[in-house]
């Protein structure tokens, strides 16, 4: 069986008498590699292939995945398709035959993909180091090094005569140590769960000084031990980039995601508190606030030339200036609220429809530098590293918590803070934003988890953004 | 399908050679789709998938290697014989694995649940014509589900199950909606046509204005499917082995002391659940594992690897070691006097989007969802607008625990990330004389 980038068109099934057609492959490979308390993990290996059939038929829409790729397979996987949208046309929400029908062809290649990475025995021995350094005090209870290489081809063909072959490598490394003394538990991670993941190679790991890592970590949750608990009170927060990460995919992302204001995730992801009547006059946020879409930031997460449904991708302002100007939505949801969108259409595999998703969603930075940031602060808090999330399902209340905190007072970093969390309406939180780093500040982080849908999709998204400022925040610490 | 994979196992024992041995666990499914939003259809589609995980050991040495297949057993059987001769050439790179645990006996196991459903396209219609004239949005997810598990000492497992799951709500404007849904294994239209009268019954006063309440602290009834946010949390990692003997269990506190009040007892109870008997690397799993006894913890989840590092004795724990038919027994409250014995404060319908505000403390947060309303002396007044909730499990299920119900109800997982979940709780409703609010 070929490799889905190597076969041809005239390989594949046609399908007669539907409006458009596309077949979606996918083939990943990824390799897993892990050292937990000195001790190797088991080595995983997965590859996943399979293809996604899309069928327009008589207003309706279809679809059906399969693994088997040979052509039989293809043509049942189209035909199967193409009953669904045949026998579900007087039922749908919208009119297939009103939706773009693209002939996208290019091709798509990460940074860096033809470069050698580290063999298997390499990466245990890089991983070995940074668990022995993590372990360095009986009060560190557990700790490991971890990464993930992702290897994937995605190759879209449509019916008219659409051809779209991208390929990827995704480098996601991972850190995490926790240490225990007299009931208390800290936790400290390298920038979060899989934060530091981008596409690329080993220079990845340098981005992030993965290398000596460990016992970094290890020692700021030692330190966290006897520290204090955060402070409550309203005060300014400064938030570094690996919370900022978050803040902007929960309450700039989501709820700009144009199927959620169409209410296609109510039932299980929520809604929003955008409407369509506030894109273009909203003041989502104060002057110092410009969001953009930006997939063509090579090493990031999410970048690519063509989204899922043959949209080719373009660096897009969201945000500007503080005012709402465009939502995260693809082709299909762009038809149905008449708004022009992003190229966001996107699946997390070829067993899942494309819905509208994040990709790189970026802050972009302003001219502080981190000392100044510091400087104008009287009383406050920086954190880092989200360690908790919840927000509503308008994507309005929330309340979000960090791994470490030092208290800022008079201009000056002071004590180090345990529990740090904060809680906010989104509506009124980014209009308090008072500072935005410059590029020194400046981190391209992202997340492999974020899920959403029905049938739910768990996929990667990435996010740049400098450190911020924020004014009279509710602030506050652990149980006591 | 049973026979495919006992083919795909057939195919593996006779790639081995002397001194290798194998594990191979099989996940497949044929599942219909279909999304539904303002009472119409959004996408409609079928997901036909299937893996196999398939792990080569040689003495200490093990790797994995798991792949999608076609569902032709001839080119899967050679895909399959690639795999064990790719993870041979892997073996010398890595070094022995210490916490290595395989199962000692052999048991093999078959049960077969469920089916056949009527075809998708008739339910959709069945739902859409219940629905019609309101706005309902969510998802039909139905067709059989397949685990396997084969090893080289022969042993066979197989756990097949048809099971559909209808998972929707009935909006009245914004974010005021009620949330229902029917899952089972055999198709029932008389169960779906009660399911959304008493839905329609619920948007009758969920369409009365709202109540906007302050934050504070309110007496509450939280109704099984909000205890189940709760439930669902505390499985992330709250009853595992590995994660209380490290100190990163939100329920750690409870080896040294702490309790939960004497009416909760938690257990595994895979007996009653829908999860298969064995997990991924053909352990047995016990029809119940104990979890917590009137209020103290008395037992954990422990997967083979735990088991090995801690020198625990392994239950057939999943890796991760989270629960899959977590059952909480009921109380003494009769639901039908819920409302009564709530008095003056908040029944919460649904909880959403629930995380930990300080884990060593079980201090959690979320928010309320979908139909919770405002009742004033047993009756109910009002809907609420979303408010956010911070408190300890502690105090919730602890010291301000005032009655269970004593009606239990078995939600079954309605997930489907990467695959259909065969998983699910069983819970009481919970009052509970103060929760407390923050935004």
């Amino acid at each position: 069986m070929p490799d889905a980038d190597r076969l041809t068109l005239s390989d594949l099934p046609r399908l007669d008498d539907v409006d458009f057609w596309s077949l979606r492959f996918v083939e990943e490979h990824c390799e897993t590699f892990a050292v937990r308390k000195n001790v190797a993990m088991p080595f995983v290996a997965c590859t996943d292939r399979g293809a996604m059939a899309t069928v327009y038929v008589d207003g309706g829409y279809g679809y059906a995945a399969t693994g088997d790729v040979s052509t039989a397979g293809l043509r049942e996987a189209l035909e199967r398709a193409a009953q669904w949208a045949s026998s579900t046309a007087k039922l749908a929400l919208f009119d297939s035959r009103t939706l773009p029908r693209p002939a996208p062809c290019g091709e798509y290649v990460s940074p860096s993909v033809a470069d050698r990475i580290p063999s298997r025995r390499e990466w245990y021995e890089l991983l070995a180091e940074e668990s022995a350094q993590a372990g360095c005090d009986p009060r560190i209870v557990d700790w490991e090094a971890a990464v993930d290489v992702v290897t994937a081809t995605h190759r879209l063909v449509t019916s008219t005569g659409g051809d779209v072959v991208q390929r990827y490598r995704f480098l996601l490394p991972g850190m995490a140590v926790t240490a225990h003394a007299e009931g208390v538990t800290q936790v400290r991670t390298l920038n979060g769960y899989r934060g530091p993941c981008q596409q690329g190679g080993p220079e990845v790991l340098a981005r992030f000084a993965f290398v000596g890592g460990g016992r970094r970590i290890a020692q700021e949750a030692l330190e966290l031990l006897s520290a204090p608990n955060c402070p409550s009170g309203k005060m300014d927060v400064l938030l570094a980039p690996d919370q900022m990460i978050l803040q902007i995919h929960e309450s700039i992302g989501h709820p700009l995601e144009l199927d959620r204001i169409l209410g296609d995730e109510r039932n299980f992801a929520g809604t929003s508190f955008v409407t369509p009547d506030m894109f273009g006059s909203y003041r989502y946020g104060s002057e110092l606030l410009n969001v953009t879409f930006d997939p063509t930031r090579p090493e990031e997460l999410a970048s690519y030339a063509y989204d899922d449904d043959g949209t080719r991708a373009e660096r897009v302002h969201l945000i500007r200036a503080g005012i709402l100007v465009r939502p995260l939505g693809g082709a299909i949801s762009q038809a149905r609220a008449g708004l022009a969108g992003v190229a966001n259409s996107r699946a997390a595999s070829w067993n899942r429809p494309p819905i509208d998703r994040m990709a790189n969603l970026n802050l972009e930075p302003g001219d502080a530098t981190l000392e100044e940031m510091i400087a104008g602060i009287e009383r406050g808090v920086l954190m880092e590293t989200n360690s908790s999330w919840s927000i509503d399902d308008s994507r309005n209340k929330f309340q979000f918590g960090c791994e470490r905190g030092q208290v800022i007072e008079n201009g000056k970093v002071g004590a180090v803070v345990k529990n740090p969390n904060y809680r906010g309406i989104s509506a009124n939180f980014w209009r308090s934003l008072k500072r935005v780093g410059n590029t020194e500040t400046l981190q391209v982080l992202g997340t492999p988890h974020c899920g959403k849908g029905e049938p739910s999709q768990a996929i990667r998204v990435g996010h740049a953004t400098p450190a911020c400022v924020f004014g009279n925040v509710d602030v506050f610490g652990g149980e006591s | 399908m049973e026979g495919y994979f006992l083919a795909l196992a057939n195919a593996i024992d006779g790639s081995l050679q002397a001194g290798e041995r194998y594990t191979a666990s099989f996940e497949a499914e044929q599942t219909d789709f279909v999304r539904m939003n303002r009472g119409k259809v959004r996408q409609s589609g079928t997901v036909a998938q299937r893996y196999i995980a398939v792990q080569l050991i040689r003495g200490q040495r093990h790797a994995k290697h798991v792949i999608s297949l076609t569902g032709d057993a001839e080119p899967d059987c050679d895909a399959i014989r690639a795999v064990v001769a790719g993870l041979r050439g892997t073996l010398p790179e890595l070094a022995d694995d210490p916490l290595l645990l395989l199962p000692a006996d052999v048991k093999s196991t078959r049960a077969v649940r469920g089916g056949p459903l009527p075809p998708s396209e008739q339910i959709i219609g069945d739902v859409l014509a219940a629905a019609h004239g309101t706005d309902l949005v969510g998802i039909y997810a139905g067709g059989p589900i397949w685990r396997g598990f084969a090893n080289s000492e022969g042993q066979r497992n197989w756990h097949e199950t048809t099971t559909f799951n209808l998972d929707w709500s009935l909006y009245y404007r914004a974010d005021k909606a009620v949330k229902s849904g029917c899952a089972g294994f055999a198709w029932d239209g008389a169960a779906l046509e009660r399911k959304m009268s008493d839905a329609r019954e619920r948007l009758a006063l969920i369409s009365r204005p709202a109540k906007s309440l302050a934050p504070g602290k309110y007496r509450a009834y939280l109704a099984p499917s909000a205890v189940e946010e709760i439930a669902r949390l505390l499985c992330w990692g709250g009853f595992s082995g590995r994660a209380l003997a490290t100190q990163q269990s939100s329920l750690a506190r409870m080896q040294s002391g702490e309790a939960l009040d004497a009416r909760v007892t938690l257990s595994e109870d895979t007996a009653s659940g829908v999860a298969p008997a064995f997990q991924a690397e053909g352990f047995a799993r016990p029809a119940g594992v104990d979890l917590v006894h009137r209020g103290a913890l008395v037992g954990s989840l422990v997967s083979p690897r735990t088991a090995s590092e801690f020198g625990l004795p392994e239950n057939g724990a999943n890796g991760d070691e989270v629960p899959e038919s977590l059952s909480m027994a009921g109380g003494t409250l009769a639901e039908k006097d819920a409302l009564a014995a709530l008095g003056t404060g908040l029944h919460i319908g649904n909880l959403h989007y629930l995380n930990y505000s300080d884990r060593p403390a079980c201090r959690i947060t979320g928010m309320t969802r979908f139909a919770t309303f405002w009742v004033d002396e047993g009756r109910i007044v009002a809907p609420i607008d979303v408010l956010r909730f911070d408190d300890s499990v502690y105090r919730l299920l602890g010291s301000n625990l005032e009655a269970l119900t004593t009606e239990t109800e078995l939600l079954l997982d309605s997930e489907t990330y990467q695959s259909r979940k065969l998983t699910s709780v069983t819970l009481p409703g919970a009052l509970v004389r103060e929760m407390s609010f923050t935004l």
